[in-house]
Formats: structure tokens, sequence, C-alpha cells
């Protein structure tokens, strides 16, 4: 038999999965069908590392929440080199009626663990969250909330559990499971077949494809759609929390989000559509995430947007689907994995390990796990003593290619070592190109760099995998 | 930290006339920064003719009236050209740091010039809703893909935006083979030189549409096809004169923006809207002895405007520095 466990999809679920099982002795196969991980419903995530609140106390997310936000705080970001910021978050009220709502809130978050919240007045709102408007009356401060780079966050975690054994293969479409003839599973994927004994379908919108292929039609995956809108960093500083209304039924509603690498976000709208590849904004979205955030903000003005783009969440019913399916021995689904997903991964992939033990799977730990990972260079998150000391030691971290958000070549060249194949994929682990120019100076520079590293010709480079070819010809 | 008369940021047209002009007016120190390998700047990519017509009265392409400038830049040794150098900051007193290969280095300006030119707006910024495929380029940087690489973006293109590198990229493509299908402009006439309607559509049977716009690009890998509608005088869509146009590329080309982030970062006043310097005179700034010169000024139609105001800055900044001593 091949491997011992073959995850499929490398979005921050499967990649948290796959780093957990990489402390044991096990083979460990990732697939995903795009060409890189965090390619699908992670790279439009929000980033949000949330405390947990907003969640119903008896909920398998709420709690998976909690923990996965300690283990962040505690362990994950200084383990994997990750850029964490606890700016704690604001649920933010119109009028003194909802204030028992927000009671509501704290009372759950509370039973669930999250510490340290406290509803502040609007004195307190106007010391320490300036720009709010007039609108509104008073909030639920949640201390324990931060940000991540959500893509950054996958890719760490893949990054690790690759240099502690695990194989990743990209451009991997699974398109037939079939049972094993000795038990286990045979995974056909990209014309290969792949052998297991235990199948962990982490595969995002494509979860309930991937599970009736595997013979457990047991539900269905609805996605629902929000469209989120980058504002210039020159707005960095309009919010110093996340900033929540109250929850609707279907969503936390539109927020303001800072980020990690500053740009604020707005957004995002949650609309239940059909099709899986619905990546659309449109303008009704447009219209709903300013009115929404500029409620809580009213200075947000179209004008400082420099970048859209929508994602789906992976909903089924209303909370995560983590079990052993019994009508498919060794199948473990992990479903349904929506906000707060991206929190959640580091204690869902625990949770899935002891699923997995307790259907047979011998977890021995590695002597040697490495527990570390270097954090990358990025030029905008160093202060000037530590760019100075870079450049000298390397000079071409001094040759700057993306000028919006102060990447260098070297950064470029680094990320394409650490398997950046596309130009997104450079996007997501640099930055450049996500900018105010929006790659408008930088793109020519970084297709060049790619060209080198790849040893390939310009025609053969994508924006995101086979099908999004840059160019159509090159003439010399 | 060095102490230094005169830095100039931006080796384009605008810098390298401001530095020659502080020169001739007697200014004996220039740091000419330029974050590109050649100096130049925009107009190494524009191969096309219609430069010089006024300052040299003649016909030349963008590197041809580059070119000029150039070697007067590079004959005076008073003006010391740092290449592939990227200002990071500024600060009010004139402080500046660049990164270059090897170094991050710091200077003390008595005076500066900002001559940083203008980045593209985006289909982000119109905004253009719809999906995101490869494809969508702003014009500027499809003519630097096309001019100085040699790659060739696509086969059939819509061109969004009827400002001048929309105009003569449209021709540009059509020179390569490339099938332009429609340039769409939401106004009612060209932001364009008259000259470039002309030249660049007519000539080449490009069809122009003045009040439409692109309400939706759809495609998955890559652009697909685009949606067009029709809009009224207040700019609002005229309901059922919507239509397709297929297409695998789309070119923006709808207006520039100054940069003027390093401005921003000294403490000097911007206006919000356009980006630009809010000041008493040309080339001016808020902050004393700091002055922004072409693009990163104002937005020019002509390099010819760009080079006769740019001088002027130079001048102004030779007049801050020397007093009466000025040449």
């Amino acid at each position: 038999m091949g491997y011992d466990v073959i995850i499929v999809g490398a979005g921050i679920t499967g990649a948290a999965i796959a780093r957990e099982l990489s402390r044991y002795k096990l083979r460990t196969l990732v697939l995903e069908k795009e060409a890189e991980p965090a390619f699908g419903v992670s790279k439009s995530n929000s980033g949000i590392i949330h405390a947990g609140t907003q969640n119903p106390p008896t909920s398998l997310k709420g709690w998976l929440c909690v923990e996965g936000n300690r283990l962040m705080r505690e362990e994950i970001a200084s383990d994997l080199g990750l850029n964490f910021v606890q700016c704690g978050q604001l649920i933010v009220v119109f009028g003194p009626s909802d204030i028992p709502e927000l009671e509501k809130i704290k009372a759950e978050g509370e039973q669930l663990g999250v510490k340290g919240l406290e509803i502040v007045d609007r004195a307190w709102l106007d010391k320490n969250e300036p720009n709010l408007g007039p609108e509104v009356k008073a909030a639920l401060y949640v201390p324990s909330t931060g940000l991540i780079s959500p893509y950054r966050f996958v890719y760490a975690l893949i990054e690790n559990a690759v240099k502690n054994g695990a194989e990743l293969k990209t451009s991997r479409k699974v398109v037939a499971v079939r049972a094993g003839e000795q038990g286990g599973f045979e995974v056909v994927a990209g014309g290969e077949v792949f052998r297991s004994r235990f199948l962990v379908n982490a595969a995002g919108l494509y979860a309930d494809d991937i599970s009736a292929l595997a013979g457990a039609p047991t539900f269905k995956i609805i996605p629902r759609k929000g469209e989120e809108y980058l504002l210039d960093k020159a707005r960095e500083h309009i919010a110093n929390h996340v900033i929540f209304p109250l929850p609707s039924g279907s969503s936390k509603g539109i927020l303001i989000i800072k980020t990690s690498d500053g740009n604020p976000m707005i957004g995002p709208t949650a609309h239940d559509v059909q099709d899986k590849a619905d990546l659309s904004t449109t303008e009704e979205g447009l219209r709903e995430v300013l009115a929404g955030a500029r409620r809580m903000i009213p200075s947000i003005s179209k004008s400082d947007i420099i970048a859209y783009f929508c994602g789906l969440r992976p909903v089924s019913g209303k909370d995560f689907i983590i079990r052993h399916e019994d009508s498919c021995p060794g199948l473990v689904n992990v479903a349904g994995i929506q906000s707060p997903g991206l929190t959640s991964a580091p204690a869902i992939a625990v949770m899935v390990c002891d699923i997995l033990k307790k259907h047979g799977l011998e977890l021995e730990p590695k002597e040697e796990f490495h527990r570390l990972r270097p954090r990358p260079v990025h030029l905008f998150q160093v202060p000037p003593e530590e760019t100075r000391r870079l450049i000298e030691k390397n000079p071409a971290y001094g040759d700057i290619v993306c000028r919006c958000e102060l990447v260098s070549a070297q950064e470029v060249r680094d990320s394409i070592k650490r398997g950046a194949r596309t130009l997104d994929g450079v996007k997501f682990r640099t930055r450049a190109q996500a900018g105010r120019c929006h790659g408008g100076f930088c793109t020519t520079r970084i297709m060049k760099i790619m060209q080198e590293e790849l040893g390939v010709p310009a025609t053969a480079l994508t924006k995101r995998g086979p099908g999004s070819e840059l160019i159509k010809e090159e003439r010399k | 930290m060095k102490n230094r008369e005169l830095v100039i940021v931006g080796g384009g047209p605008a810098g390298m006339a401001a530095a020659l002009a502080a020169r001739a007016a007697g200014v004996e120190d220039v740091l000419l920064l330029e974050r590109d390998q050649h100096l130049g700047g925009i107009l190494n990519q524009c191969i096309h003719p219609g430069f010089g017509l006024h300052h040299f009265k003649e016909e030349l392409t963008g590197p041809e009236y580059a070119d000029r400038f150039v070697r007067l830049v590079k004959e005076d040794h008073k003006i010391e050209v740092s290449l592939r150098s990227f200002a990071v900051k500024l600060t009010t007193d004139r402080e500046i740091s660049f990164l270059r290969p090897g170094a991050l280095e710091e200077v003390k300006a008595r005076a500066v010039i900002l001559a940083t030119g203008c980045r593209e707006r985006t289909r982000e910024m119109i905004p253009i809703p719809g999906s995101r495929p490869a494809g969508i380029y702003p014009a500027g940087l499809a003519q630097k893909m096309v001019n100085m690489e040699g790659w060739i973006p696509g086969k059939e293109a819509v061109i969004v935006g009827s400002g001048d590198i929309g105009l003569i990229m449209a021709r540009r493509m059509a020179l390569e083979g490339v099938s332009v299908k429609a340039v769409v402009e939401i106004q009612k006439t060209s932001r364009g030189l008259v000259r470039n309607v002309g030249q660049c559509l007519e000539d080449f049977g490009i069809p122009l549409y003045f009040q439409h716009r692109i309400s939706a690009i759809h495609g998955s890998g890559r652009v697909e096809k685009v949606d067009v509608v029709r809009v009224d005088d207040e700019c609002k869509d005229i309901p059922g004169s919507g239509f397709e146009i297929t297409c695998d590329t789309v070119l923006v080309s709808v207006g520039l923006i100054p940069e003027n982030e390093l401005l921003e970062m000294a403490g000097a006043e911007l206006d919000r809207r356009t980006n630009t310097p809010v000041a008493e005179g040309v080339n001016l700034t808020s902050l004393p002895g700091v002055f922004a010169c072409g693009n990163a000024c104002k937005v020019y139609d002509l390099a010819d405007s760009v080079t006769r105001d740019s001088e002027l800055a130079g001048k102004m900044a030779a007049q801050y520095l020397l007093g009466g001593r000025a040449a």
C-alpha cells in the first residue's frame, strides 16, 4: 500500500491536517486540483483569526474556533514565522435596543471560553476607535481577535508539512475514488493512481463531490458568495480593530477588516449561489458593502478602493462536518468549513488526527519533527536597520521590483524557490502586484524573474494555472 | 548621512530637464535617482513618433527624445546618476532614504525635486464588475510588454477609455496583427489628442464607441468576452442597449494618477481627488525646498510641455539654493 493518508485539497484545512500528520511516522500525500495551494476557498478569506464569539455555545465550530485562536496565539504564529496581529474586535450596535443582543453574544462567548469580553460605551469608542460614525452607540470589545495573511498561513503550513516529509502534488484533480483490492482507497488524479489506507476529504467547495466519489453522498455543499473590497494602504489607520455589526442569520455581516499587510478591507456580502465557479463581483455587491461599511465608518469612500475579489464559502448546514463516514470505512470528511474555518484549522487538524487514530491509524511521533519554519523576508515588515543588514548580506534585497508594496527581486526569487509557480502565487506570497498600481509597473519584471527561475518561456507563464496564460505570443 | 545640494527623484523627461536646468543655473551638486536601469522613464516604451515638435521643432520617437537629454546628463559630471535606486522615504527636513542593489543609502538634501511621474488608473478603480481572469492590463503595461519585451498580450482586444495611451495601444496592437474590436469611451468625446483619434483609430478602422461603458468582464482562466452598454448624458445605463464583444484581452486606459506618495510621507498637502501637490504655483509644494515637476505635479498631454515646466523647476530649485547667485 502506498500512503497511510491521502488528503484531498491543499487549502487551509488540508494544509493544517497535513502539518499535524507530519508529526508522526506516516506517509502522507496532499492532492490539489489547482496549480498551487490556497487557490480555492482560502485565497479569498478575510484573514481574521476569530475569538470564537458569534457562534452558538454548543456548536462544534464554536469550540474549534476558540481552540484554534489559542493555538495561533500561543504556538503557531511564532513556530511558523507568521505575522499574526492581535488587534481585537468590536461588534457595534446602532441603538440601545440592541445592547441585550450584545450581552447575549458576550454570555455565549464566555460559555465557549472566550476571555476578556467587555461591553464598551460611546466614550470608550471615541477614545479607541475615533472614526466610527455617529450612529454607533456601543460595542462588544473582543480582545483575542487578530489578523493574518490567509494564503501565507496556508503556505507556511504546507511548507512545514513538506519539510517534515509530507508530499504535495498540485494540478491533480481527483476524478475517481475506488475501493482498494486489499482495503483502503485508490484515488485517480491527474492520470495517476494513488493508494492509501485513509482518505481525508478537505476539498472545500467540492467536498460533496469527493465524498460521493468515495461512495458516501451524505451532504451537499452550497456556495455562499462573498464580495470583498480592498482599500488603499493610505487608509491603513482608518480603524484600530476589526469592526463587525450584529450578525445576521447567514453571516457575520459587512465588516471593516484591518489586514495584516496594512490595506483595510470591507465586506463580505453573503448570498447563496448555485455555481461553484462564480467568482464575479457585482455592482449591487459593491453598493451593499459600501453602505454597510459607511454606516460604521462614514469616511470610507468608493475612491479608496484599489482592488476587489470574490470568494465562495463552502456551506453545508449551520455547523462544520468533521466525521468518519461509517458507510465508507477509512473516509474522514472535513466539510462545510466556512467561517471560522481559517481560525479553526489547527484545532480541526488535531481533531482529525484523533478520529484517524480511533479508526486504526497508529500515530507514532517522529524522533525529529521540525516544528519551526524560518520567517520569510518581507521588506515591508522590517525596520530600516534590518533592511540595511539584509541588503548588505544579499544585494538583491535592495533591488526593488514592486514599488507600491516594497518587494525586492530577492523576495520574488525566494517565493519561487518556496513553490510559487504562477503570477498570483508570487503575489500571495510576496505582495508584489497587490498594491495600488495593481502590477502596472512590476508585472513584466516579475515575469522575467519567473522565466529565469523556472526556465520556461514567457508564453508558458500563467496568472493562476493552465488556461490563464498571460501572453499569447513572444516575438524577438 | 551625506549632505547633497539637490536631489532629484526620477530620471524621466521631467527629472532630466530639471537636473540640466538646475546645473545651467549654477547648482554644483545634483544627485539624480532613477529606479530603472536606464534613464528615460516611460519615454523608453513610447516608440511612436510625435515627440519634440515643440521643444526641438522636429518629430522624434520617445526613446529618441529621451536620448537627447540622457546624453547631456551623462556628459555633466556634476550630475551623479544613481540607477536602480528606489526612494523609500522623504522627510520634511529633506532627508531621503533610498534602496539600491547592495545598499540602503541616506542623504540630506538642501533642495529636492520630485519627478516621480504617474501611475495608471486601473480596472479596479472604475470599477468594472465581473470576473478577474488573465488578460486585463493597464494600457501602459501592455505597451511595455509589446514594445520592451516583444510580448503580444492577446489576439482580440477591447480597449476601455480613449486616453492617449489607449489610442496609441489600439494602433500598436493592430500593427502587431491583433484584432482590436473596439475602443469604449463613457464620455461624449475622446480624452486623447485629436490627432491620435485620427491616426490611431480611423486610419485602422477601429470602432470607437462614445457614451458606452463595459458593464462586466467575463472569463475564468483568460478573458472571454465583455458586456457593453450605452449610457445617457448622466452616465446612466440605457436599458436594452447592451451587447457583448468576444475578446481575450482588455486594455484599460482611464487616466493617470500622479505618484506623490513620497511627498505625502513628508507631510505635504495633496489634493485628495487629483493626488497633486496643493501649492501656490506650478512646481511648488507646501514644503519649503521641495519641488515637484512633470506628471507628478500635474498630468501633461505632451512630453514637450513636461520638459518646459521641468526646466523651470530646475531654475526654481537653483534660485532657492543660491538666492541671488543663481545664473
